[in-house]
This record gives structure tokens, sequence and C-alpha cells, in this order.
């Protein structure tokens, strides 16, 4: 049974932790989705992706406050939100490296490159810095394969990586999130 | 406006808004939605249909033929859907996105005629989740639209026998999984659940999103549409080469001198392709074989540079045209290891569903895997061929399997001495150098070179 969204805010503990609640914001973009859609479900995708936008991931307390709200069980939506790349279920950094891994990058040296970002930031695909602020999620084929190899970090597109100019993009990376 | 060689891209200008309504107008845009609001429905499909326009998305399937197949007419649903499949993620494609980022307004106008054409009133573009600028691009292009009546209620103010066109265009970015790319998988991703690919019949054509008519064709095929109208199926028909019509978007990809994206006549010869507009390879490369069409096509080899680009002459070759966006593989890239990479990626890919792709895929990787360590076995190499065959068209639900096995068939088939020196020296030649000495005096091919880091103007 899906408990309702205010019975749900009841039992959450309300301890000044903002996951916990949807914010105005949020429920304003929710309701827009829900008022176009045919079906509450038809919006569960756009929905977890709302709600990755404004916490960087989506969060198990998360998870059940927007299932809730949109009256889709905890489990098809959780079993949505597993299937695709781009929703978190697990905490990022602030920012999410994603070079690409797919064959025409790897044939101009991608490996490498991937090597590089592993050596500088001391850690490997799936994990986040200690300090929080990379998480490196390869990605498949990112559709600029005339430019390989590249990477998407915070919605650009960066071309040509090479295993010595990765490591200024990455200081250049920091430096702009400060 | 005279009939042009390159219809698709001609709208690609220097001009930095050469993506904006403006610009489109001004090479002529439009034209063809103008032109196809004075003809009937049925004028408009036969175009199509006269035009042998074949889908671009990679299976070729006749564009007007497949449209045929949703029901028309006064007892047919009101409701139907067109989509564009913007979903881009076959391993080495890259051409949807240059159309999407350039010329949305041509996309927009395909998706209008094909609302005449079929009397649908909603469109979708599912545009892969990390494509960013396509998507602010499309998302200001429908706007612009909107403001100056070419979508939304009674398009143009001028109406079809009378009664307004209305048409509403809706944008979904989606979350990231290739098989979101497969058409009944996108519909369930749109219908907001996991893209599982949906068992045929019913075909979406006449059971799709939410149960009603649906067409999905990729992003090229639409823009194809507004100059199939507008310049007439006979233009269409000559600018092919050989016997497919139109114009193909080609790209090359790999250790060329200059990779890109050409819009070329269909039926162009794959050398023409590679060593002229590419470039050719770069210096010190040779050229060992290449996919021609993505990721999920057979590899085919330097015999066969002169074949042309054409669906039939490529499937007569034993592979795809697939996209159109051709993939090399150097001498000094072991190709084990290019097929690893490949099968990989579909394996991750794969929604689970068939026993040979969810089961048969992880295998066939951990196999290479053990293969490019140095640890294969002779029957390894049968294992791959039987997983190969288990993975065949028709033992399975969608085209992901059969599309992941290609490049290892036939790279088990052309480059099989790779395989076996890998197992005969238990190491990768192409990164012990002890043993590429070896093998390459064995070959009496030029010294492989293990340092593969580096583009080829350093
Ligand atoms: C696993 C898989 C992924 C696919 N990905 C895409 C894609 O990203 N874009 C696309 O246009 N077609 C893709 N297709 C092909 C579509 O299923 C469909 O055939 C195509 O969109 C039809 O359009 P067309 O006739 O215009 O080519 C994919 C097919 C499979 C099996
Ligand atoms: S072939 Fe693979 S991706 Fe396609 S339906 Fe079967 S399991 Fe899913
Ligand atoms: S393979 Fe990396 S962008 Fe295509």
């Amino acid at each position: 049974m899906t408990q309702s969204y205010e019975q749900l805010l009841r039992i959450l503990p309300s301890n000044g932790d903002d996951s916990s609640q949807l914010s105005p914001c949020e429920i304003k973009q929710l309701d827009k989705l829900l008022a176009s859609a045919p079906y509450p479900a038809a919006v569960s995708i756009d929905a977890l992706k709302l709600i990755q936008q404004q916490r960087g991931w989506v969060s198990d307390a998360c998870l059940s406050i927007l299932s809730a709200y949109i009256h889709v069980s905890i489990a098809d939506l959780d079993s949505v939100a597993t299937f695709y790349n781009l929703i978190f279920r697990q905490a990022v950094g602030e920012i999410v490296l994603h070079p690409c891994d797919g064959i025409s990058c790897d044939l101009m040296g991608g490996v490498e490159v991937r090597a590089a970002i592993s050596q500088k930031l001391h850690i490997e695909p799936g994990e986040t810095t200690p300090d929080k602020r990379f998480t490196l999620i390869p990605l498949p084929c990112l559709g600029a394969c005339d430019k390989a190899p590249v990477m998407i970090a915070s919605k650009q597109v960066y071309p040509h990586l090479t295993v010595r100019n990765i490591a200024q993009l990455i200081d250049e990376l920091e430096e702009n999130k400060k | 406006m005279t009939s042009p060689l390159n219809p698709l891209t001609r709208f690609i200008t220097d001009k930095a808004n050469c993506w904006q309504l403006s610009e489109y107008l001004s090479h002529g845009g439009y034209d063809g939605l103008t032109r196809a609001m004075e003809m009937s429905a049925d004028e408009l499909l036969d175009s199509i249909k006269q035009s042998n326009l074949r889908g671009r998305g990679g299976a070729g399937f006749p564009t007007g033929l497949k449209w045929s197949f949703v029901p028309r007419g006064a007892d047919a649903p009101r409701e139907k859907y067109l989509i564009v499949n913007a979903d881009e993620m076959e391993p080495g494609a890259f051409k949807d996105r240059w159309l999407l980022e350039q010329t949305p307004h041509q996309i927009i106008e395909g998706l209008l005629i094909g609302g005449l054409t079929l009397g649908a009133t909603q469109g979708y573009i599912f545009l892969r989740g990390d494509y960013y600028l396509a998507e602010e691009r499309l998302q200001q292009a429908i706007e612009e639209c909107k403001q100056h009546q070419l979508l939304g209620r009674d398009i143009l103010g001028r109406g079809i026998q009378g009664q307004a066109f209305n048409f509403e265009i809706h944008l979904h970015s989606s979350a990231g999984r290739y098989i979101c790319g497969e058409e009944t998988a996108l519909i369930n991703a749109m219908e907001g659940k996991r893209a599982t690919p949906r068992a045929k019949p019913p075909f979406p054509q006449v059971v799709g999103l939410w149960g009603k008519p649906t067409i999905v064709n990729n992003v090229e095929t639409f823009c194809n549409l507004p100059h199939i109208i507008n310049f007439g199926s006979d233009w269409f028909k000559a600018l092919g080469k050989g016997q497919d019509a139109g114009t193909k978007i080609f790209g090359v990809s790999g250790r060329v001198k200059r990779p890109g994206l050409w819009e070329l006549p269909m039926g162009t010869s794959i050398r023409e392709i590679i060593e002229h507009h590419a470039g050719g390879m770069c210096d010190g490369y040779r050229l060992k074989g290449f996919l021609p069409g993505g990721g999920s096509t057979d590899f085919l080899l330097e015999e066969h540079l002169d074949a042309l680009m054409d669906y039939d002459e490529i499937s007569k070759l034993g592979s795809r045209m697939g996209t159109g966006t051709i993939i090399i593989l150097d001498d000094k890239y072991c190709p084990v290891s290019m097929v690893l990479n490949l099968v990989r990626f579909f394996a991750q890919e794969s929604c689970g569903w068939c026993t040979p792709c969810r089961d048969g895929l992880p295998w066939a990787v951990s196999l290479l895997e053990k293969i490019e360590r140095g640890e294969g076995e002779p029957k390894d190499i049968d294992q791959l061929e039987d997983l190969c065959d288990f993975a065949a068209p028709g033992n399975t639900f969608c085209a992901l399997a059969p599309g992941a096995v290609e490049p290892l068939q036939s790279a088990l088939k052309y480059f099989r001495q790779d395989f076996e020196t890998h197992i005969k020296h238990q190491c990768c030649p192409y990164h012990d150098e002890r043993v590429a000495k070896k093998a390459a005096t064995a070959k009496t091919q030029g010294a492989l070179n293990t340092n593969r880091v580096g583009g080829c103007d350093e």
C-alpha cells in the first residue's frame, strides 16, 4: 500500500533535513507534469529527473515522498529509477564527470584518458572523491565521436582529450565551481 | 529555390544563429510545409511512398510503407502520435546530434508534414538525455514556432479543406539507456516505464503510445520529408547514385586525418568517404578493417572499399549500412579489444528480457576478457561462435542482441588470426612488445606500435 503524502510527512523525521519534504517549487513543477499526463505513472521519469535536478540524486526518502505524491508505488518507481543511467540512486559529487567509454573514443586513446582521470582524482569509475567534489561515471558513446576522446561534465562537451590536457581541465572545472 | 544537392545540410552555415527560424526561412525553410498544406493526405503519403525514402535509424525500412499501416480516414482513432527518435546512442553514431543542434526547424517541419499526412495533431521528440545543447535549441525552436503560428492552433491561419490544422510538439528528454532507441522500448519509456521492448505484433503503427497508432522515425528520416514534398519524389530519387534514393549523412571516426560528417548522395563509395572526405588514414596507421554503419554492424575490410554505401550493396557483403557512420579499426589497435568494448557495451545496455542477450552477452564479455588477459583457450573461440548463433535474429524480442554479435562474428571470421595469436602466446600482442615482435615477423607486417596514445597531429 502506498501511504498518502500527508501521512508520510508525519512519519518521516522532520529534523530540518530538507530531503524529507517536497519544496513548494518541486510541488509546483510536479503538479504541472501531472496535469499534462494521461495518468500519473507516465510522469515517473520526468518526476525523478526533476527531484534529482534539485537534490543531485534520488535518496530513499525522496523516492518514498515522490511515490506518495504521484501515487506510484515505491517498487514501481524504484524499478524505473534504477533502470536509467542518468538517474542516480546514490549520492554523487558536485561535478559528475562522464568520460566516454565508447569505441571511437577508445580507438583514440580514451582508455588512457580515463586512467589519467582516475589517477588524478584517486577514484575508480562509480566512485566519489572524499571531498565530494567529483564523481566519475563513464558513459557510452556521447555522440561526438569525430572529436574523440570526449567527456561531458556540467552539461558541457569537452573534445580532443589527451592524457596531458585532462588534468588541467579537471583543475579548471574545480576552479569554476568554487 | 533551385533543387539543392545537399537538402539536409544547406541550412548549416557559418552563422552562429543558423539554427534559428529567421535563418531557416531565408534558406527556403517551411516551403515544404506550405506546399504540403495545399496537398491532400493521400497525395502526401503517395509522394513519400514514391520517393523510396528508407528509414535512416539503422534498419532502412521504407518509410512510406511503414506509414501506410497507420489507420487513416473517418473511422480511424482520432488520436495518433508521431515520435522523432532522437535517442542516438549507437556506438560510433553522431549524425543525429548534428541535425538536432543545427537544424531543429527542419525536424519540426518534418513532424508537421507527418501530422498533415497521417491526420495526427501530437508530435513528440524523444531526445537523448545528455544532448543538452540540442535540448536548448529544440525548446527555443518550438517557442519560435508557437510565436509565428507554425505550431499550436490553426497553423499559418490557412486551414486545410476548410479545417484548421492544429499541431503540438512535446520534447521528452530521456534518462539515458541505449535500449530506449528501440521503438517499442521508446514508447514504454515515454509512458514512464522501464524501457523494455514490447512483443510484436501488435505493431506501434496500430497500437503504440497509450495504445494509439504511433509512428516512430529517426531524426534524419523526418528531416527528409520537407524536401521530398517541396522538390518532388523524382528529384529525391535522382539524388542517389545507386539503388537507394536521396542523400545520407555519412560519418567517419577513428584514426583518419579528418574525422567528421558529410551529406553525400546515397550510394557514394566507401573509398570516397574514407579517403577523400575523411582524408585517409593518419600517418603511421594502416586500415585494418571498419564497421560501415556504427557499432552493431559487421566488419568489412580494405577489399570492400569500393562498395557503395547503399542498403542492399552493404547487405550483399554481409554487413549493414546501419546509421552510415563508419568506425575505423587501424592496424595498431587490438581487434579483440575493440570487439570487447562493443560487446561489453551491449551487455551493459541489455534490458534483460531474453536469455541469449541477458546471459549470452556477459558470457561473451568474460570470454573476450579472458582472451585479452592472455588466459584464452582454443575452445573459447568455438564458444564465442556458439554465443553468436544463440543471439541470431529471431531468438530475441528485439534487435539489440543480434546487432551486438555482428562485430563479434565478423571479427572471428576476418581477424581470427589475432584471436589465435592471443591464445597461443597467452597475452595481447598489441600490448606485449616481445610477442608483438614475434607476431609481426611471423605475419610479415610492419612493426606494431604499443604506444597508442595521442592523436595523429601529435
Ligand atoms: C537496441 C536498439 C536501439 C536503437 N536505437 C535507435 C536510435 O537511437 N535512433 C533511431 O533512430 N533508431 C534506433 N533504433 C531503431 C528503431 O527501433 C527504429 O527502427 C527506428 O527509430 C525507426 O525509424 P526509421 O525507420 O526512420 O529508421 C534502435 C533499435 C534497437 C534494436
Ligand atoms: S534482445 Fe536484449 S535488449 Fe532486446 S528485448 Fe531481448 S534482452 Fe532486451
Ligand atoms: S565513442 Fe565516444 S563520443 Fe562516440
